[in-house]
């Protein structure tokens, strides 16, 4: 290499023919490219991903049957290391980093000075002062901003990492048979590092799917290797790949939400009313007002004690089988009480499912006679129906192999 | 003698707009034109034969769209299409490109700034955030806080009320914004020079202030507040050049009745007791008219057109005083062959957009340096676009009209008039600037027109060649826009009434001035503007 190709300017002009791709391939494109008959693809933060690879209500199946591997590599991540690196980040967000030890995951959530959340993600804690913090949107001034004072180091390492959502009843049968021995002592929320081809892989028990599985990151130089290790073991698993549209089915029957579809995020928002805190999204439970100061505290603290929240999040069960995806909720069929951000027929539980966000004091004193106004387009007319609607807890869908250790093989 | 209703001083597509609208609500319209064609700022003229040039504007983004459909511009023959693209070439031979696709604009930032990369979201957001605000004020007569009236109170409250929706951050927010240099606010966001410079560029743009100088955040808002086909801040080029607006204009307003004298200077403003009857032309033509619109700018229309003993002393004074300073040319060319530009590469979308040579905010400073000693800018800042690689229409295939906006241009050279050298001399600056990054440019140069601030006073009869009938800072804003007391279109003069960029919002090819200018004439002669739509709404 010469000394052009290797300085920053060079580096740089290198860089230059990414507008020849617009849509980038993710580490594991080939694979998905040769799995996918529909050839079904979106973009997710400006990466080709699939929307479904064959069938997506199949697809749904192989994550509540038997294996399902999902690419996640376009999700945003930060590395974040040093000495004050717990220090920082318990100063950023909700949850009390001290409580996570080295080898646990956090699901979290952080807030701008107002109080409004910016986004969730998951926090990996992978050393001591080692963590890494994956997410939807990208935060890279604000965490740079927040660690004035910190002995910190923040990286971004989004297409330098890749990763694989491994989920379903025989996700363990499939690592086991992959030849990662000692996976079945992980609990949920633990993470570990194993060696794979002279990398290292990380594998965690965490998902977006309220099942059982687990998550995989790697150097993006091994992520094929990766894949076709895990796909040569899973064949007599039934594994199968799958897209988004299985995905977010699974999702919603778990109670998770998605930034920017269940909520807008602070520093995305237009509309400065579209902001929300952690307790107007169903992220109150994340706030431990017994930490040291973290970023919003004041903000969410003074909210709760001067009845300020203006909006909740809840979950509805709705009469029928229609699903009810961005329709009105009215309190006594007249009232506007909010919105559904998502809603679907929940395969698994039978029953017609929903996220709403409510403006209080609808969904928080007023919790009865709620009703969803659904425009169901049937052959070019639009059948308006008002169906009950009834708060339940999150997640829909709860299921004992999610948290069993050892797990289960199918 | 025939005797119209209503004459206009000035066929520019403000002037049009006006006439458009008071000829539709049915009186009988006149527009004086002293040219031989109308358009004004926004004309498209053939200079050199098979070549049409945007001689004056080049670019479309700020024209209301509720003007285009009242008027029935697109029936009439107007086209605005959005273009993509531009570029911010470096001087170590790299670039940065601006692209539309979201994520292929970050990573273009990326390459020298992850970090910047990522700050672009928010700085847009807020940037939208501002202009959301500012848009319902564009196509509404801006209050008079000190006249008391009931309809100036009701509007005092809208804007009241428009910022009360914002938190009190947010307020804040925004009178800092309206207030600070484009440079201090893009440091908030930004840490590389080449992305700030890129950015900065419409914080100074026809203004004769630097990017350090206080107030020039607000100009970057001015051109943000414009909209393609509903996209906020995207430009586009008129089909045809920007003439192509004003044909438009003038086709609806002949289409409706109305009457265009090109070739008739105005030489004044004909006053009786305190009331205007008409005009006087250069040729001595006496024209009556019950009332009187000005398309020329405040200076222009009550320093020459007028006799100072017609108006109040406090008014000429603040007429006299209000910032008209012109700090831009033009240079237009005619190509026999597209340019090349080796930085870019083969088949580059960056040439479709804007082109800039200026990769610092230090450097647009420096050139304004140049600006204050009364000398055009030895190193300037380019503003540059090649209309023909999206509009067909402006020449042959092959062939390619360049379009250079060029700052900082004073309007006079230290203290003394433009001579023709000094105007070559200043082309020459701009054309070798160019080929530094375009190698065997010269060769493939036609024709050129060169406009400094001397050519477009002449012409187009902008006082000092300001491209905005007057600056766009905080100071010169809406009810100080022009003359505190005088903002709502009206004058000192019974029945002479402004209509022309000097008034609020300002300038840019928008169309909003002529729109208010007609909406207060018609509520002063108590008839209906039912053909006038409302501001369409930011929801």
């Amino acid at each position: 290499m010469n000394a052009l190709t290797t300085s920053a300017a060079g580096l740089r002009r290198a860089a230059r023919n990414h507008i020849r791709t617009p849509r980038l391939e993710t580490p594991f494109h080939e694979r998905l490219a040769a799995l996918s008959e529909v050839n079904d693809w979106y973009s997710w933060a400006g990466y080709k991903a699939p929307h479904s690879l064959f069938d997506g209500e199949l697809e749904y199946f192989a994550i509540r049957s038997t294996a399902a591997l999902f690419d996640i590599s376009p999700m945003v991540k930060y590395r974040i290391t040093g000495p004050d690196a717990e220090r920082y980040l318990n100063r950023l967000t909700l949850r009390d980093v001290r409580k996570l030890a080295v080898g646990r995951v956090q699901y979290t959530a952080w807030c701008d000075d107002h109080g409004h959340v910016l986004d969730d993600g998951t926090l990996f804690r992978l050393g001591e002062a080692d963590f890494r913090l994956c997410c939807q949107e990208r935060h890279l001034p604000w965490l740079l901003d927040s660690a004035f004072g910190f002995s910190v180091d923040i990286r971004e390492e989004t297409e330098e990492i890749a990763g694989l959502a491994l989920q379903g009843p025989t996700s363990y049968a499939v690592l086991r048979d992959a030849g990662f021995a000692g996976v079945e002592a992980l609990k949920p929320f633990a993470v570990v590092s194993f060696q794979h081809e002279g990398g290292e892989v990380t594998i965690s028990r965490t998902g977006f799917t309220g099942d059982l599985g687990y998550e995989l990151f790697v150097p993006r130089a091994k992520a094929l290797s990766l894949w076709d290790r895990l796909w040569s073991a899973g064949e007599l698993h039934a594994i199968r790949a799958i897209g988004y549209g299985a995905l977010n089915q699974a999702r919603i029957e778990a109670g998770f939400i998605v930034a920017n579809t269940d909520f807008v995020t602070a520093e995305g928002a237009l509309r400065a009313d579209r902001e929300r805190m952690p307790d107007e999204i169903g992220l109150d439970w994340l706030v431990d007002p017994d930490k040291p100061n973290f970023n919003g505290r004041k903000a969410i603290l003074d909210a709760r004690r001067n009845q300020t929240l203006k909006y909740i999040l809840v979950g509805l069960e709705i009469e029928g089988n229609i699903p009810a995806e961005h329709a009105i909720v009215y309190h006594r069929k007249k009232h506007e009480a909010g919105i559904v951000t998502a809603g679907i027929w929940s395969p698994t539980t039978k029953r017609n499912i929903a996220i709403a966000s409510l403006e209080r004091p609808y969904g928080s004193k007023f919790t009865e006679d709620l009703w969803v106004e659904i425009y169901a387009m049937r052959e070019l007319q639009y059948q308006k129906l008002m169906k009950r609607a009834k708060i339940v807890p999150r997640p829909f869908v709860k299921l004992a192999r999610r948290t069993a250790t050892p797990p289960g093989l199918k | 003698m025939q005797k119209y209703d209503a004459l206009i001083v000035g066929g520019g597509h403000n002037g049009l707009v006006t006439a458009c609208y008071l000829q539709r609500a049915g009186l009988n319209v006149l527009v004086v034109e002293k040219n031989g064609w109308v358009g004004g700022a926004a004309t498209s003229r053939e200079l050199t034969p098979g070549f049409l040039y945007s001689n004056c504007s080049y670019v479309c983004s700020l024209f209301r769209p509720e003007i285009m459909r009242d008027l029935e511009l697109p029936r009439h023959g107007l086209q605005v299409i959005s273009y993509e693209g531009g570029a911010v070439f470096t001087r170590d031979g790299d670039y940065l490109a601006s692209y539309r696709d979201h994520d292929s604009h970050r990573r273009e930032f990326a390459r020298y700034s992850k970090r910047d990369a990522e700050a672009y979201e928010r700085y847009a957001r807020d940037v939208t955030r501002q202009c959301r605000f500012i848009q319902p004020l564009l196509m509404r007569t801006a209050p008079d806080p000190f006249g008391f009236r009931p309809r100036d109170i009701s509007e005092l409250l809208y804007l009241a009320k428009k910022f009360g929706e914002f938190s009190p951050h947010e307020m804040a927010e925004t009178l800092r914004f309206w207030t600070m240099s484009i440079s201090d606010f893009l440091d908030e966001y930004f840490e590389t020079d080449v992305i700030k410079a890129y950015l900065a560029l419409s914080g100074i743009i026809g203004t004769a202030l630097g990017p350090m100088s206080p107030g020039t955040a607000y100009v970057l808002l001015h051109h943000y507040m414009g909209e393609v086909d509903g996209s906020v801040g995207a430009w586009g080029y008129a089909r045809g050049g920007m003439g192509a607006v004003t044909q438009a204009l003038s086709r609806s307003f002949l289409a409706s009745g109305g009457t265009i004298r090109t070739d008739a200077e105005v030489a004044k403003v004909l006053t009786r007791g305190g009331r205007a009857t008409g005009v006087v032309l250069a040729n001595g033509d006496e024209l009556r008219a019950g009332l009187v619109v000005s398309n020329a700018d405040v200076k222009r229309t009550f320093l020459k057109l007028v006799d100072e003993e017609a108006l109040p002393g406090d008014f000429v004074h603040r007429v006299k005083h209000f910032k008209t300073r012109g700090s831009s040319g033009k240079v237009n060319i005619a190509l026999d062959s597209l340019p090349e530009f080796p930085a870019l590469g083969e088949n580059s979308t960056c040439m479709r957009g804007d082109m800039h040579f200026t990769d610092s905010v230090e450097r647009m400073e420096r050139a304004y340096d140049d600006w204050k000693a009364g000398r055009w800018s030895a190193d300037p800042f380019l503003d540059m676009m090649i209309p023909t690689l999206l509009d067909p229409t402006m020449t042959s295939p092959g062939k390619h009209f360049m379009s250079c906006f060029v700052q900082y241009c004073p309007p006079k050279v230290e203290g003394r008039d433009w001579t023709d050298a000094d105007r070559d001399a200043f082309a020459e600056t701009v054309i070798g600037q160019i080929s530094d990054y375009s190698p065997g440019f010269r060769d493939r140069i036609v024709h050129m027109e060169v406009r400094t601030p001397r050519e477009i006073e002449a012409e187009v009869g902008l006082t000092e060649g300001n491209i905005f009938q007057g600056e766009l800072t905080f100071d010169q804003l809406l009810f100080n826009r022009p003359v505190p007391g005088y903002a709502q279109y009206r004058s000192p003069i019974h029945g002479l009434y402004m209509c022309g960029s000097s008034t609020h919002p300002g300038g840019g090819v928008m169309g909003a001035p002529g729109r208010n200018a007609a909406a207060e004439i018609l509520r002063d002669l108590k008839r209906s503007s039912g053909e006038m739509s409302k501001a369409h709404d930011v929801v």
